[in-house]
C-alpha cells in the first residue's frame, strides 16, 4: 500500500496544503510518495523531501507544467497511477481542479474535502455546508481524495525523502496559460493564519476595512472577509471566508459586522476562539462566538486596538 | 453552437437541513427544494452567450428522481431552448452523473458545457472536471469571466490568491463560480413559455450507464456543538478574557 500526495507548488515553493495533505496521507498508512509536477522546480521538490514521512518525491520537470494546466498535471498522475493504493491532493483550488480528473480516468468516485481518516477505506467529510459530518467508505480498488488543510496539522520538516526524477508526460495542447493576477498581501496567507480578522457588509465600505488593519497588525493577522462583503465589492474575492471562498481554522477569528450566514459559518466554525463585534445581538454570528461584543463596530474596533497597546 | 448545462435540484441553500435520528442521512421530506444556485449562473452564462449571438440553441439536463422537471422547467423559463431528464431514483453519485452527461454529449455534440462548481447538498465540486476527462476536453473551473472568439475560449478562473486567465480549444467544459454574473429573475411569461418547450425523458440504461453507487455512507451526524459563548460588556474585559481565558493572544 503506498501513497501518492500531489504537491501544490509555485515551482519556487511549496504551499502550506501539501504538508496539510501529507499528514493525512501518513494517517492512510503505507508509504507516503510525493509528486511535484511543474517547471524548474527543483526548490519545491527539495522541501517537499524534507517533509517527515514522505519516503519519495517524483519530479516531473517539464515547461508545460509551469502554470499547473489540469489537463497535464492529471495526465501525470495517471502515467503512474497504477502504483498507488491512494492519490490524495489538497483541496485547494489546484487540487480541486485535477483530481477529479484523475478520479473519472481512474473509474473511481473521489473523496471530496476529507476532515478525518478513520481507515484506509473510510473517512469523514462534512455536506450541506457543514451541518452535518458524514462518515463515508470507499468501495473502490484506488481511493482518490482531496483534503480539508484545516482539519489536519501540518507535517513537520526535518524528513530526507529521495528525490528521483521521472519522465514527464507530453502536453495535451488543449489549454493554455494567459494572465495571472496576483492580489498583493503583505500579511499573512488566510488558510495559513494563526489570527483573522474578518469583515462584513457591516463595514459599510471598501474604505472602512482600512479600520481593520492597525488591528490586524497589532495581531499579526491575516484579513478576510464574508461574501456579502466582496459582492459588494469592498474586498478582492480570495479574502472570501466560506463555503464557496477559503475553509479556516484559525486560533482567533475576529468577525467584525458580521451575520454570521449559514455560508459564512462554514468556513470558520472551526476556529478555536471566535469573537464577535456586532451591533445587532440577534445576529446569528453569537451563536457561535465564545465572546461576543453588542455595539458598533465603529466605536469597539478602535477602542480594541488602543486596550491591545 | 450549441451548449449544455447540466442542473441539479438540491434543498433550497435557505433551509436549515437537520440530520435524520437514525443517522442514515439528511431530512429532506417535506423542504422546499430549488435549483442549485452555481447552475442559475451557468444557465445565465449560457443565455447571455445565447442573447450575444455566440450560442444557437442551449440543452438543460437533469439527473435523478421525477420531480427534477420542475427544475428543468426553471432552466427553461430562464432561457434553455430544450431540457432532457435523465430519470432515476437511484442515488446518483458526481462519476455517475459524469457518465450519463457524457452519452448525452456523445450524441448532441455541444461545443460548450457549462455547469456549476459544486452542488450545495454534497459540497463535492468533482462533476465538471470528470465529464472532462470522460470526453477527453480542455476544462476551466471556478469561471468568473468566459469570452468566446475564433474557435476557443477564454476563461477568467479564480484561484487561491487572485484569478487567472485560461485559452481552451473548444469543444471545452467551463464550471462556474460566484462571481461569473447575476442571474436573472425568472417572469411569469416566461414560465408559461417553458411549459411548452420540448422535455425528454430518458433512463440511465437507455445511455447503457450503470449508476451504482461508489461510496457508501456509514452514518451522517451532526456537527460537534460549540460551547455556548457570553456576551462581555466592554472591549477591556474582552482584551482580559482573550489573554487570560483562551489565551490566543
Amino acid at each position: 500500500m503506498t501513497t501518492l500526495v500531489i504537491a501544490e507548488h509555485d515551482n519556487v515553493s511549496l504551499k502550506g496544503s501539501t504538508a496539510h495533505t501529507v499528514t493525512a496521507a501518513v494517517q492512510c498508512g503505507g508509504d507516503v510518495h510525493v509528486l511535484v509536477a511543474g517547471h524548474q522546480c527543483g526548490a519545491a521538490a527539495q522541501a517537499a523531501a524534507q517533509l517527515v514521512g514522505v519516503s519519495k518525491v517524483l519530479v516531473a520537470d517539464a515547461a508545460h507544467f509551469a502554470d499547473g494546466l489540469a489537463e497535464n498535471c492529471a495526465a501525470q498522475v495517471l502515467a503512474i497511477a497504477s502504483n498507488y493504493s491512494h492519490i490524495l491532493a489538497p483541496a485547494t483550488a489546484y487540487g480541486k481542479n485535477i483530481l477529479p480528473r484523475v478520479a473519472a480516468i481512474l473509474d473511481v468516485a473521489q473523496v471530496s474535502e476529507i476532515t478525518k481518516v478513520i481507515s484506509a477505506d473510510t473517512f469523514e467529510r462534512p455536506i450541506y455546508a457543514g451541518n452535518a459530518i458524514s462518515t463515508v467508505q470507499s468501495t473502490d480498488a484506488v481511493k482518490v481524495i482531496t483534503v480539508r488543510t484545516t482539519g489536519f496539522d501540518s507535517a513537520a520538516a526535518g524528513g530526507s525523502a529521495v528525490v528521483e526524477n521521472i519522465t514527464a508526460v507530453a502536453d495535451s495542447g488543449q489549454s493554455s496559460f494567459v494572465s495571472r493576477e496576483v492580489a498583493k498581501s503583505d500579511r499573512p496567507e488566510l488558510t495559513a493564519a494563526k489570527i483573522i480578522v474578518s469583515g462584513g457588509r457591516g463595514m459599510g465600505s471598501g474604505e472602512n476595512f482600512k479600520l481593520l488593519e492597525p488591528l490586524a497588525d497589532k495581531l499579526g493577522a491575516a484579513m478576510g472577509a464574508s461574501r456579502a462583503a466582496v459582492d459588494a465589492g469592498y474586498v478582492p474575492n480570495d479574502w472570501q471566508v466560506g463555503q464557496t471562498g477559503k475553509i479556516v481554522a484559525p486560533s482567533l477569528y475576529i468577525a467584525v459586522g458580521i451575520s454570521g450566514a449559514i455560508q459564512h459559518l462554514a468556513g470558520m466554525k472551526d476556529s478555536k476562539t471566535i469573537v464577535a463585534i456586532n451591533k445587532d445581538p440577534e445576529a446569528p454570528i453569537f451563536s457561535v462566538a465564545d465572546y461576543g461584543i453588542v455595539g458598533d463596530l465603529f466605536e469597539i474596533v478602535p477602542q480594541l486596538i488602543a486596550e491591545l497597546g | 453552437m450549441k451548449i449544455l448545462v447540466p442542473v441539479k435540484r438540491v434543498v433550497d441553500y435557505n433551509v436549515k437541513v437537520r440530520v435524520k435520528s437514525d443517522q442514515s442521512g439528511m431530512d429532506i421530506a417535506n423542504v422546499k427544494m430549488s435549483m442549485n444556485p452555481f447552475d442559475e449562473i451557468a444557465i445565465e452564462e449560457a443565455v447571455r452567450l445565447k442573447e450575444a449571438g455566440v450560442a444557437t440553441e442551449i440543452i438543460a439536463i437533469s439527473c435523478g428522481v421525477a420531480q427534477c422537471q420542475e427544475t428543468l422547467r426553471t432552466a427553461m423559463a430562464i432561457g434553455a431552448d430544450c431540457g432532457i431528464l435523465v430519470e432515476s431514483d437511484a442515488e446518483l453519485q458526481p462519476l455517475a452523473v459524469a457518465k450519463l452527461l457524457k452519452a448525452i454529449a456523445d450524441k448532441e455534440q455541444p461545443s460548450l458545457i457549462i455547469l456549476g462548481k459544486q452542488a450545495i447538498d454534497d459540497d463535492c465540486n468533482q462533476t465538471g472536471q470528470m465529464l472532462a476527462a470522460l470526453l477527453g476536453w480542455p476544462q476551466a473551473t471556478f469561471a468568473s469571466k468566459v469570452v468566446v472568439a475564433d474557435g476557443k475560449v477564454s476563461v477568467t478562473r479564480e484561484v487561491d490568491g487572485g484569478l487567472e486567465t485560461l485559452s481552451l480549444t473548444l469543444p471545452a467544459i467551463i464550471t462556474t463560480d460566484l462571481r461569473l454574473n447575476e442571474p436573472r429573475y425568472v417572469t411569469l411569461p416566461n414560465i408559461m413559455k417553458a411549459k411548452k418547450k420540448q422535455l425528454d425523458n430518458v433512463k440511465p440504461a437507455d445511455l447503457g450507464v450503470d449508476v451504482a453507487p461508489r461510496v457508501k455512507t456509514l452514518k451522517v451526524v451532526e456537527p460537534a456543538q460549540r460551547s455556548a459563548g457570553i456576551i462581555v460588556p466592554d472591549v477591556a474585559t474582552l482584551v482580559a478574557k482573550l489573554k487570560n481565558e483562551a489565551k490566543v493572544i
